[in-house]
């Protein structure tokens, strides 16, 4: 089993299909989410990418009656959702408590959903949890082609996006569209959530998409290193949890947010650390 | 040809209409302003001065009216013209916990619309171009501090690099003094006009406090009462002038070193000091 050498340790992992699939999907994931997040904290809509995550539950939820790929109902309904607060635009800021009766009655839905399916306990509980461990070759394809798109997309959009999330009224002077960049990245958010609840599930979605994203805001004062930064967490993440995991009986998406969550931690306290030192070196210097 | 005017309005009228209500917030607005001028725009509180910004960047459309600038007819905010313009906001929208430095809010300036990544050439000249502005307004030192670190007024410093970022022709200032100390706005109102004179920028700059700008307006538009009127100091602030406008008496004294006081004006129900 467990060797202390990591070569031959991966070599013993990717002999199963499963793990590898698991570390294909997860690494695109992990570099979408974790760009995607850098805008997400930047322009305050955690609350969206939490909510279209529900929706997409409720998607999956039907798509699996249906008998179709549960991915497909996902996006359907993310993207929906999203297309959808993106056209009301400002008018969804500070409705925290008319987003979270919609999702809350979307999240009911899915729950009927998937009680009307026979199979039910195990459906359901990848979707809220994640079940990196169950993904399909096709999926991993599904997952590639859209973590394509939306990196690109990222890549051209970077600098207006930046613009608009930054300092709206100044882009919107500029001749900038706010209005369809907000839209376009709702979009955005709505195809990342999709292919990252196969990872982390619709629950824990915020542990690949916005805590890392918030660490890098924390230690990057460059943009364009805080996306980096905010990518190799959420890589980091994925790839160790998926190891662990391998060795020992408990989830994968236990592991990833456990790894991001001790990370926000440290880089939270890391100030009052140093400053606690840099005073007892002072009190001691004054001595 | 000196006098040539770059920004021309006609009978310019706007308001806001929701299913509910029609607000007009000011009709027939006529003036002109010619290249180089410093222009104050002073009002109370509500009476259409951002209105009047948003109007002439095309991010609000006029109810009726003609708005020319850089000669070129201004109907939405997508027209070229807007590069030319540079726009500090009185208030920004940005993520007060962000870590993200100066220097970085100032080269969106030059390339915030652009799509895609810039060569490392271009990059380095972005970044030379954002130091040497900063430079302009005296913020060098203030280049890799996090903005959201700094006070109101390097901040205020900080947005007017970015609004001269890329050479702008005109620019457009909304209360950039509002946070500023007293001594610190005389201060602000110095560095603008010192580069716009240099760079020959025509400035429109709004604020509640005329007097700061004493010194170096060319030209005041007051905005009250759904009116908009043009003059020089001298023919606005006067008693009879402001009285007319308001439609109630209004009193506009003068101290020894010509600071102006605004007494009266309580028709609109706003709060009009000027001292």
């Amino acid at each position: 089993m467990f060797s202390f050498n990591i070569f031959s340790d991966l070599k013993v992992m990717f002999q199963y299909d499963f793990m590898l699939h698991a570390f294909q999907a997860g690494t695109i994931v992990a570099i979408v989410a974790g760009m995607i997040g850098y805008f997400i904290v930047l322009r305050r809509s955690s609350f969206a990418a939490h909510a279209l995550s529900h929706a997409g539950f409720t998607g999956a939820a039907g798509a699996v009656l249906l008998g179709v790929n549960p991915i497909f109902g996902l996006f359907i309904f993310t993207m929906g959702g999203g297309l959808l607060m993106g056209i009301l635009g400002r008018k969804v800021e500070g409705r925290d408590v008319q987003i979270g009766t919609v999702l809350a009655f979307m999240l009911g839905l899915g729950v009927l959903f998937i009680s009307l399916y026979k199979g039910y306990a195990t459906e359901a509980y990848s979707l809220l949890f994640g079940e990196i461990l169950g993904i399909s070759s096709s999926n991993v394809l599904i997952t590639l082609i859209a973590g394509i798109i939306i990196t690109v997309a990222m890549g051209v959009f970077y600098r207006p996006l930046l613009f608009a999330s930054l300092d709206e009224d100044v882009a919107e002077a500029k001749g900038l569209s706010v209005f369809w960049i907000g839209i376009l990245f709702m979009l955005l958010i709505a195809a990342a959530t999709s292919i990252a609840v196969q990872v982390v599930g619709v629950l824990l979605i915020f542990s690949l998409m916005v805590t890392p994203a918030a660490i890098a805001h924390k230690l990057a004062s460059k943009p364009s290193h805080g996306v980096i930064i905010s990518v190799l967490i959420a890589v980091l993440a994925t790839w160790l949890g998926l190891f662990i995991s391998f060795y020992l009986p408990y989830p994968v998406s236990f592991f990833i947010t456990a790894i991001v969550f001790i990370i926000y931690i440290f880089v939270r306290l890391m100030p009052y650390v140093r400053n606690f030192s840099f005073q007892k070196r002072y009190q001691l210097l004054r001595k | 040809m000196e006098q040539q005017n770059i920004i021309t309005v006609k009978n310019l009228s706007a308001g806001y209409s929701s299913r509910e209500s029609k607000t007009i917030v000011f009709e027939n607005a006529n003036f002109s302003i010619a290249k180089g001028e410093f222009v104050g725009i002073l009002g109370p509180n509500g009476a259409g001065k951002t209105t009047l910004f948003k109007l002439l960047l095309g991010i609000l459309k006029p109810i009726s009216g003609e708005i020319n600038i850089l000669g070129e007819k201004c109907t939405s905010s997508n027209c070229q013209t807007n590069c030319k313009i540079g726009y500090v906001p009185q208030r920004h929208t940005f993520n007060s916990e962000s870590m993200i430095e100066a220097l970085e809010i100032v080269r969106l300036g030059i390339n915030g619309r652009k799509m895609g990544f810039s060569l490392p050439a271009v990059a380095r000249r972005e970044k030379e171009e954002a130091i040497e502005t900063l430079k302009i307004v005296g913020a060098q030192e203030l280049a890799h501090r996090p903005l959201s670190a700094l006070s109101g007024g390097e901040q205020q410093r900080i947005f007017l690099a970015q609004a001269l970022v890329g050479n702008p022709d005109i620019l457009f200032l909304d209360e950039p003094l509002a946070s500023l100390d007293i001594r610190r706005e005389y201060e602000f109102v110095k560095l603008i006009k010192k580069t716009a004179e240099k760079r020959n920028i025509t400035v429109l700059l709004i604020a509640h406090n005329i007097n700061p700008l004493l010194p170096v307006l060319s030209k005041v538009i007051y905005v009250a009462n759904h009116r908009v009127l043009v003059g020089n100091v001298a023919q606005v602030f006067t008693s009879e002038f402001l009285t007319k406008l308001y439609n109630s008496p209004v009193e506009v004294l003068r101290d020894s070193h010509g600071r102006i006081a605004i007494i009266g004006a309580q028709e609109g129900g706003h709060d009009h000091n000027h001292g």
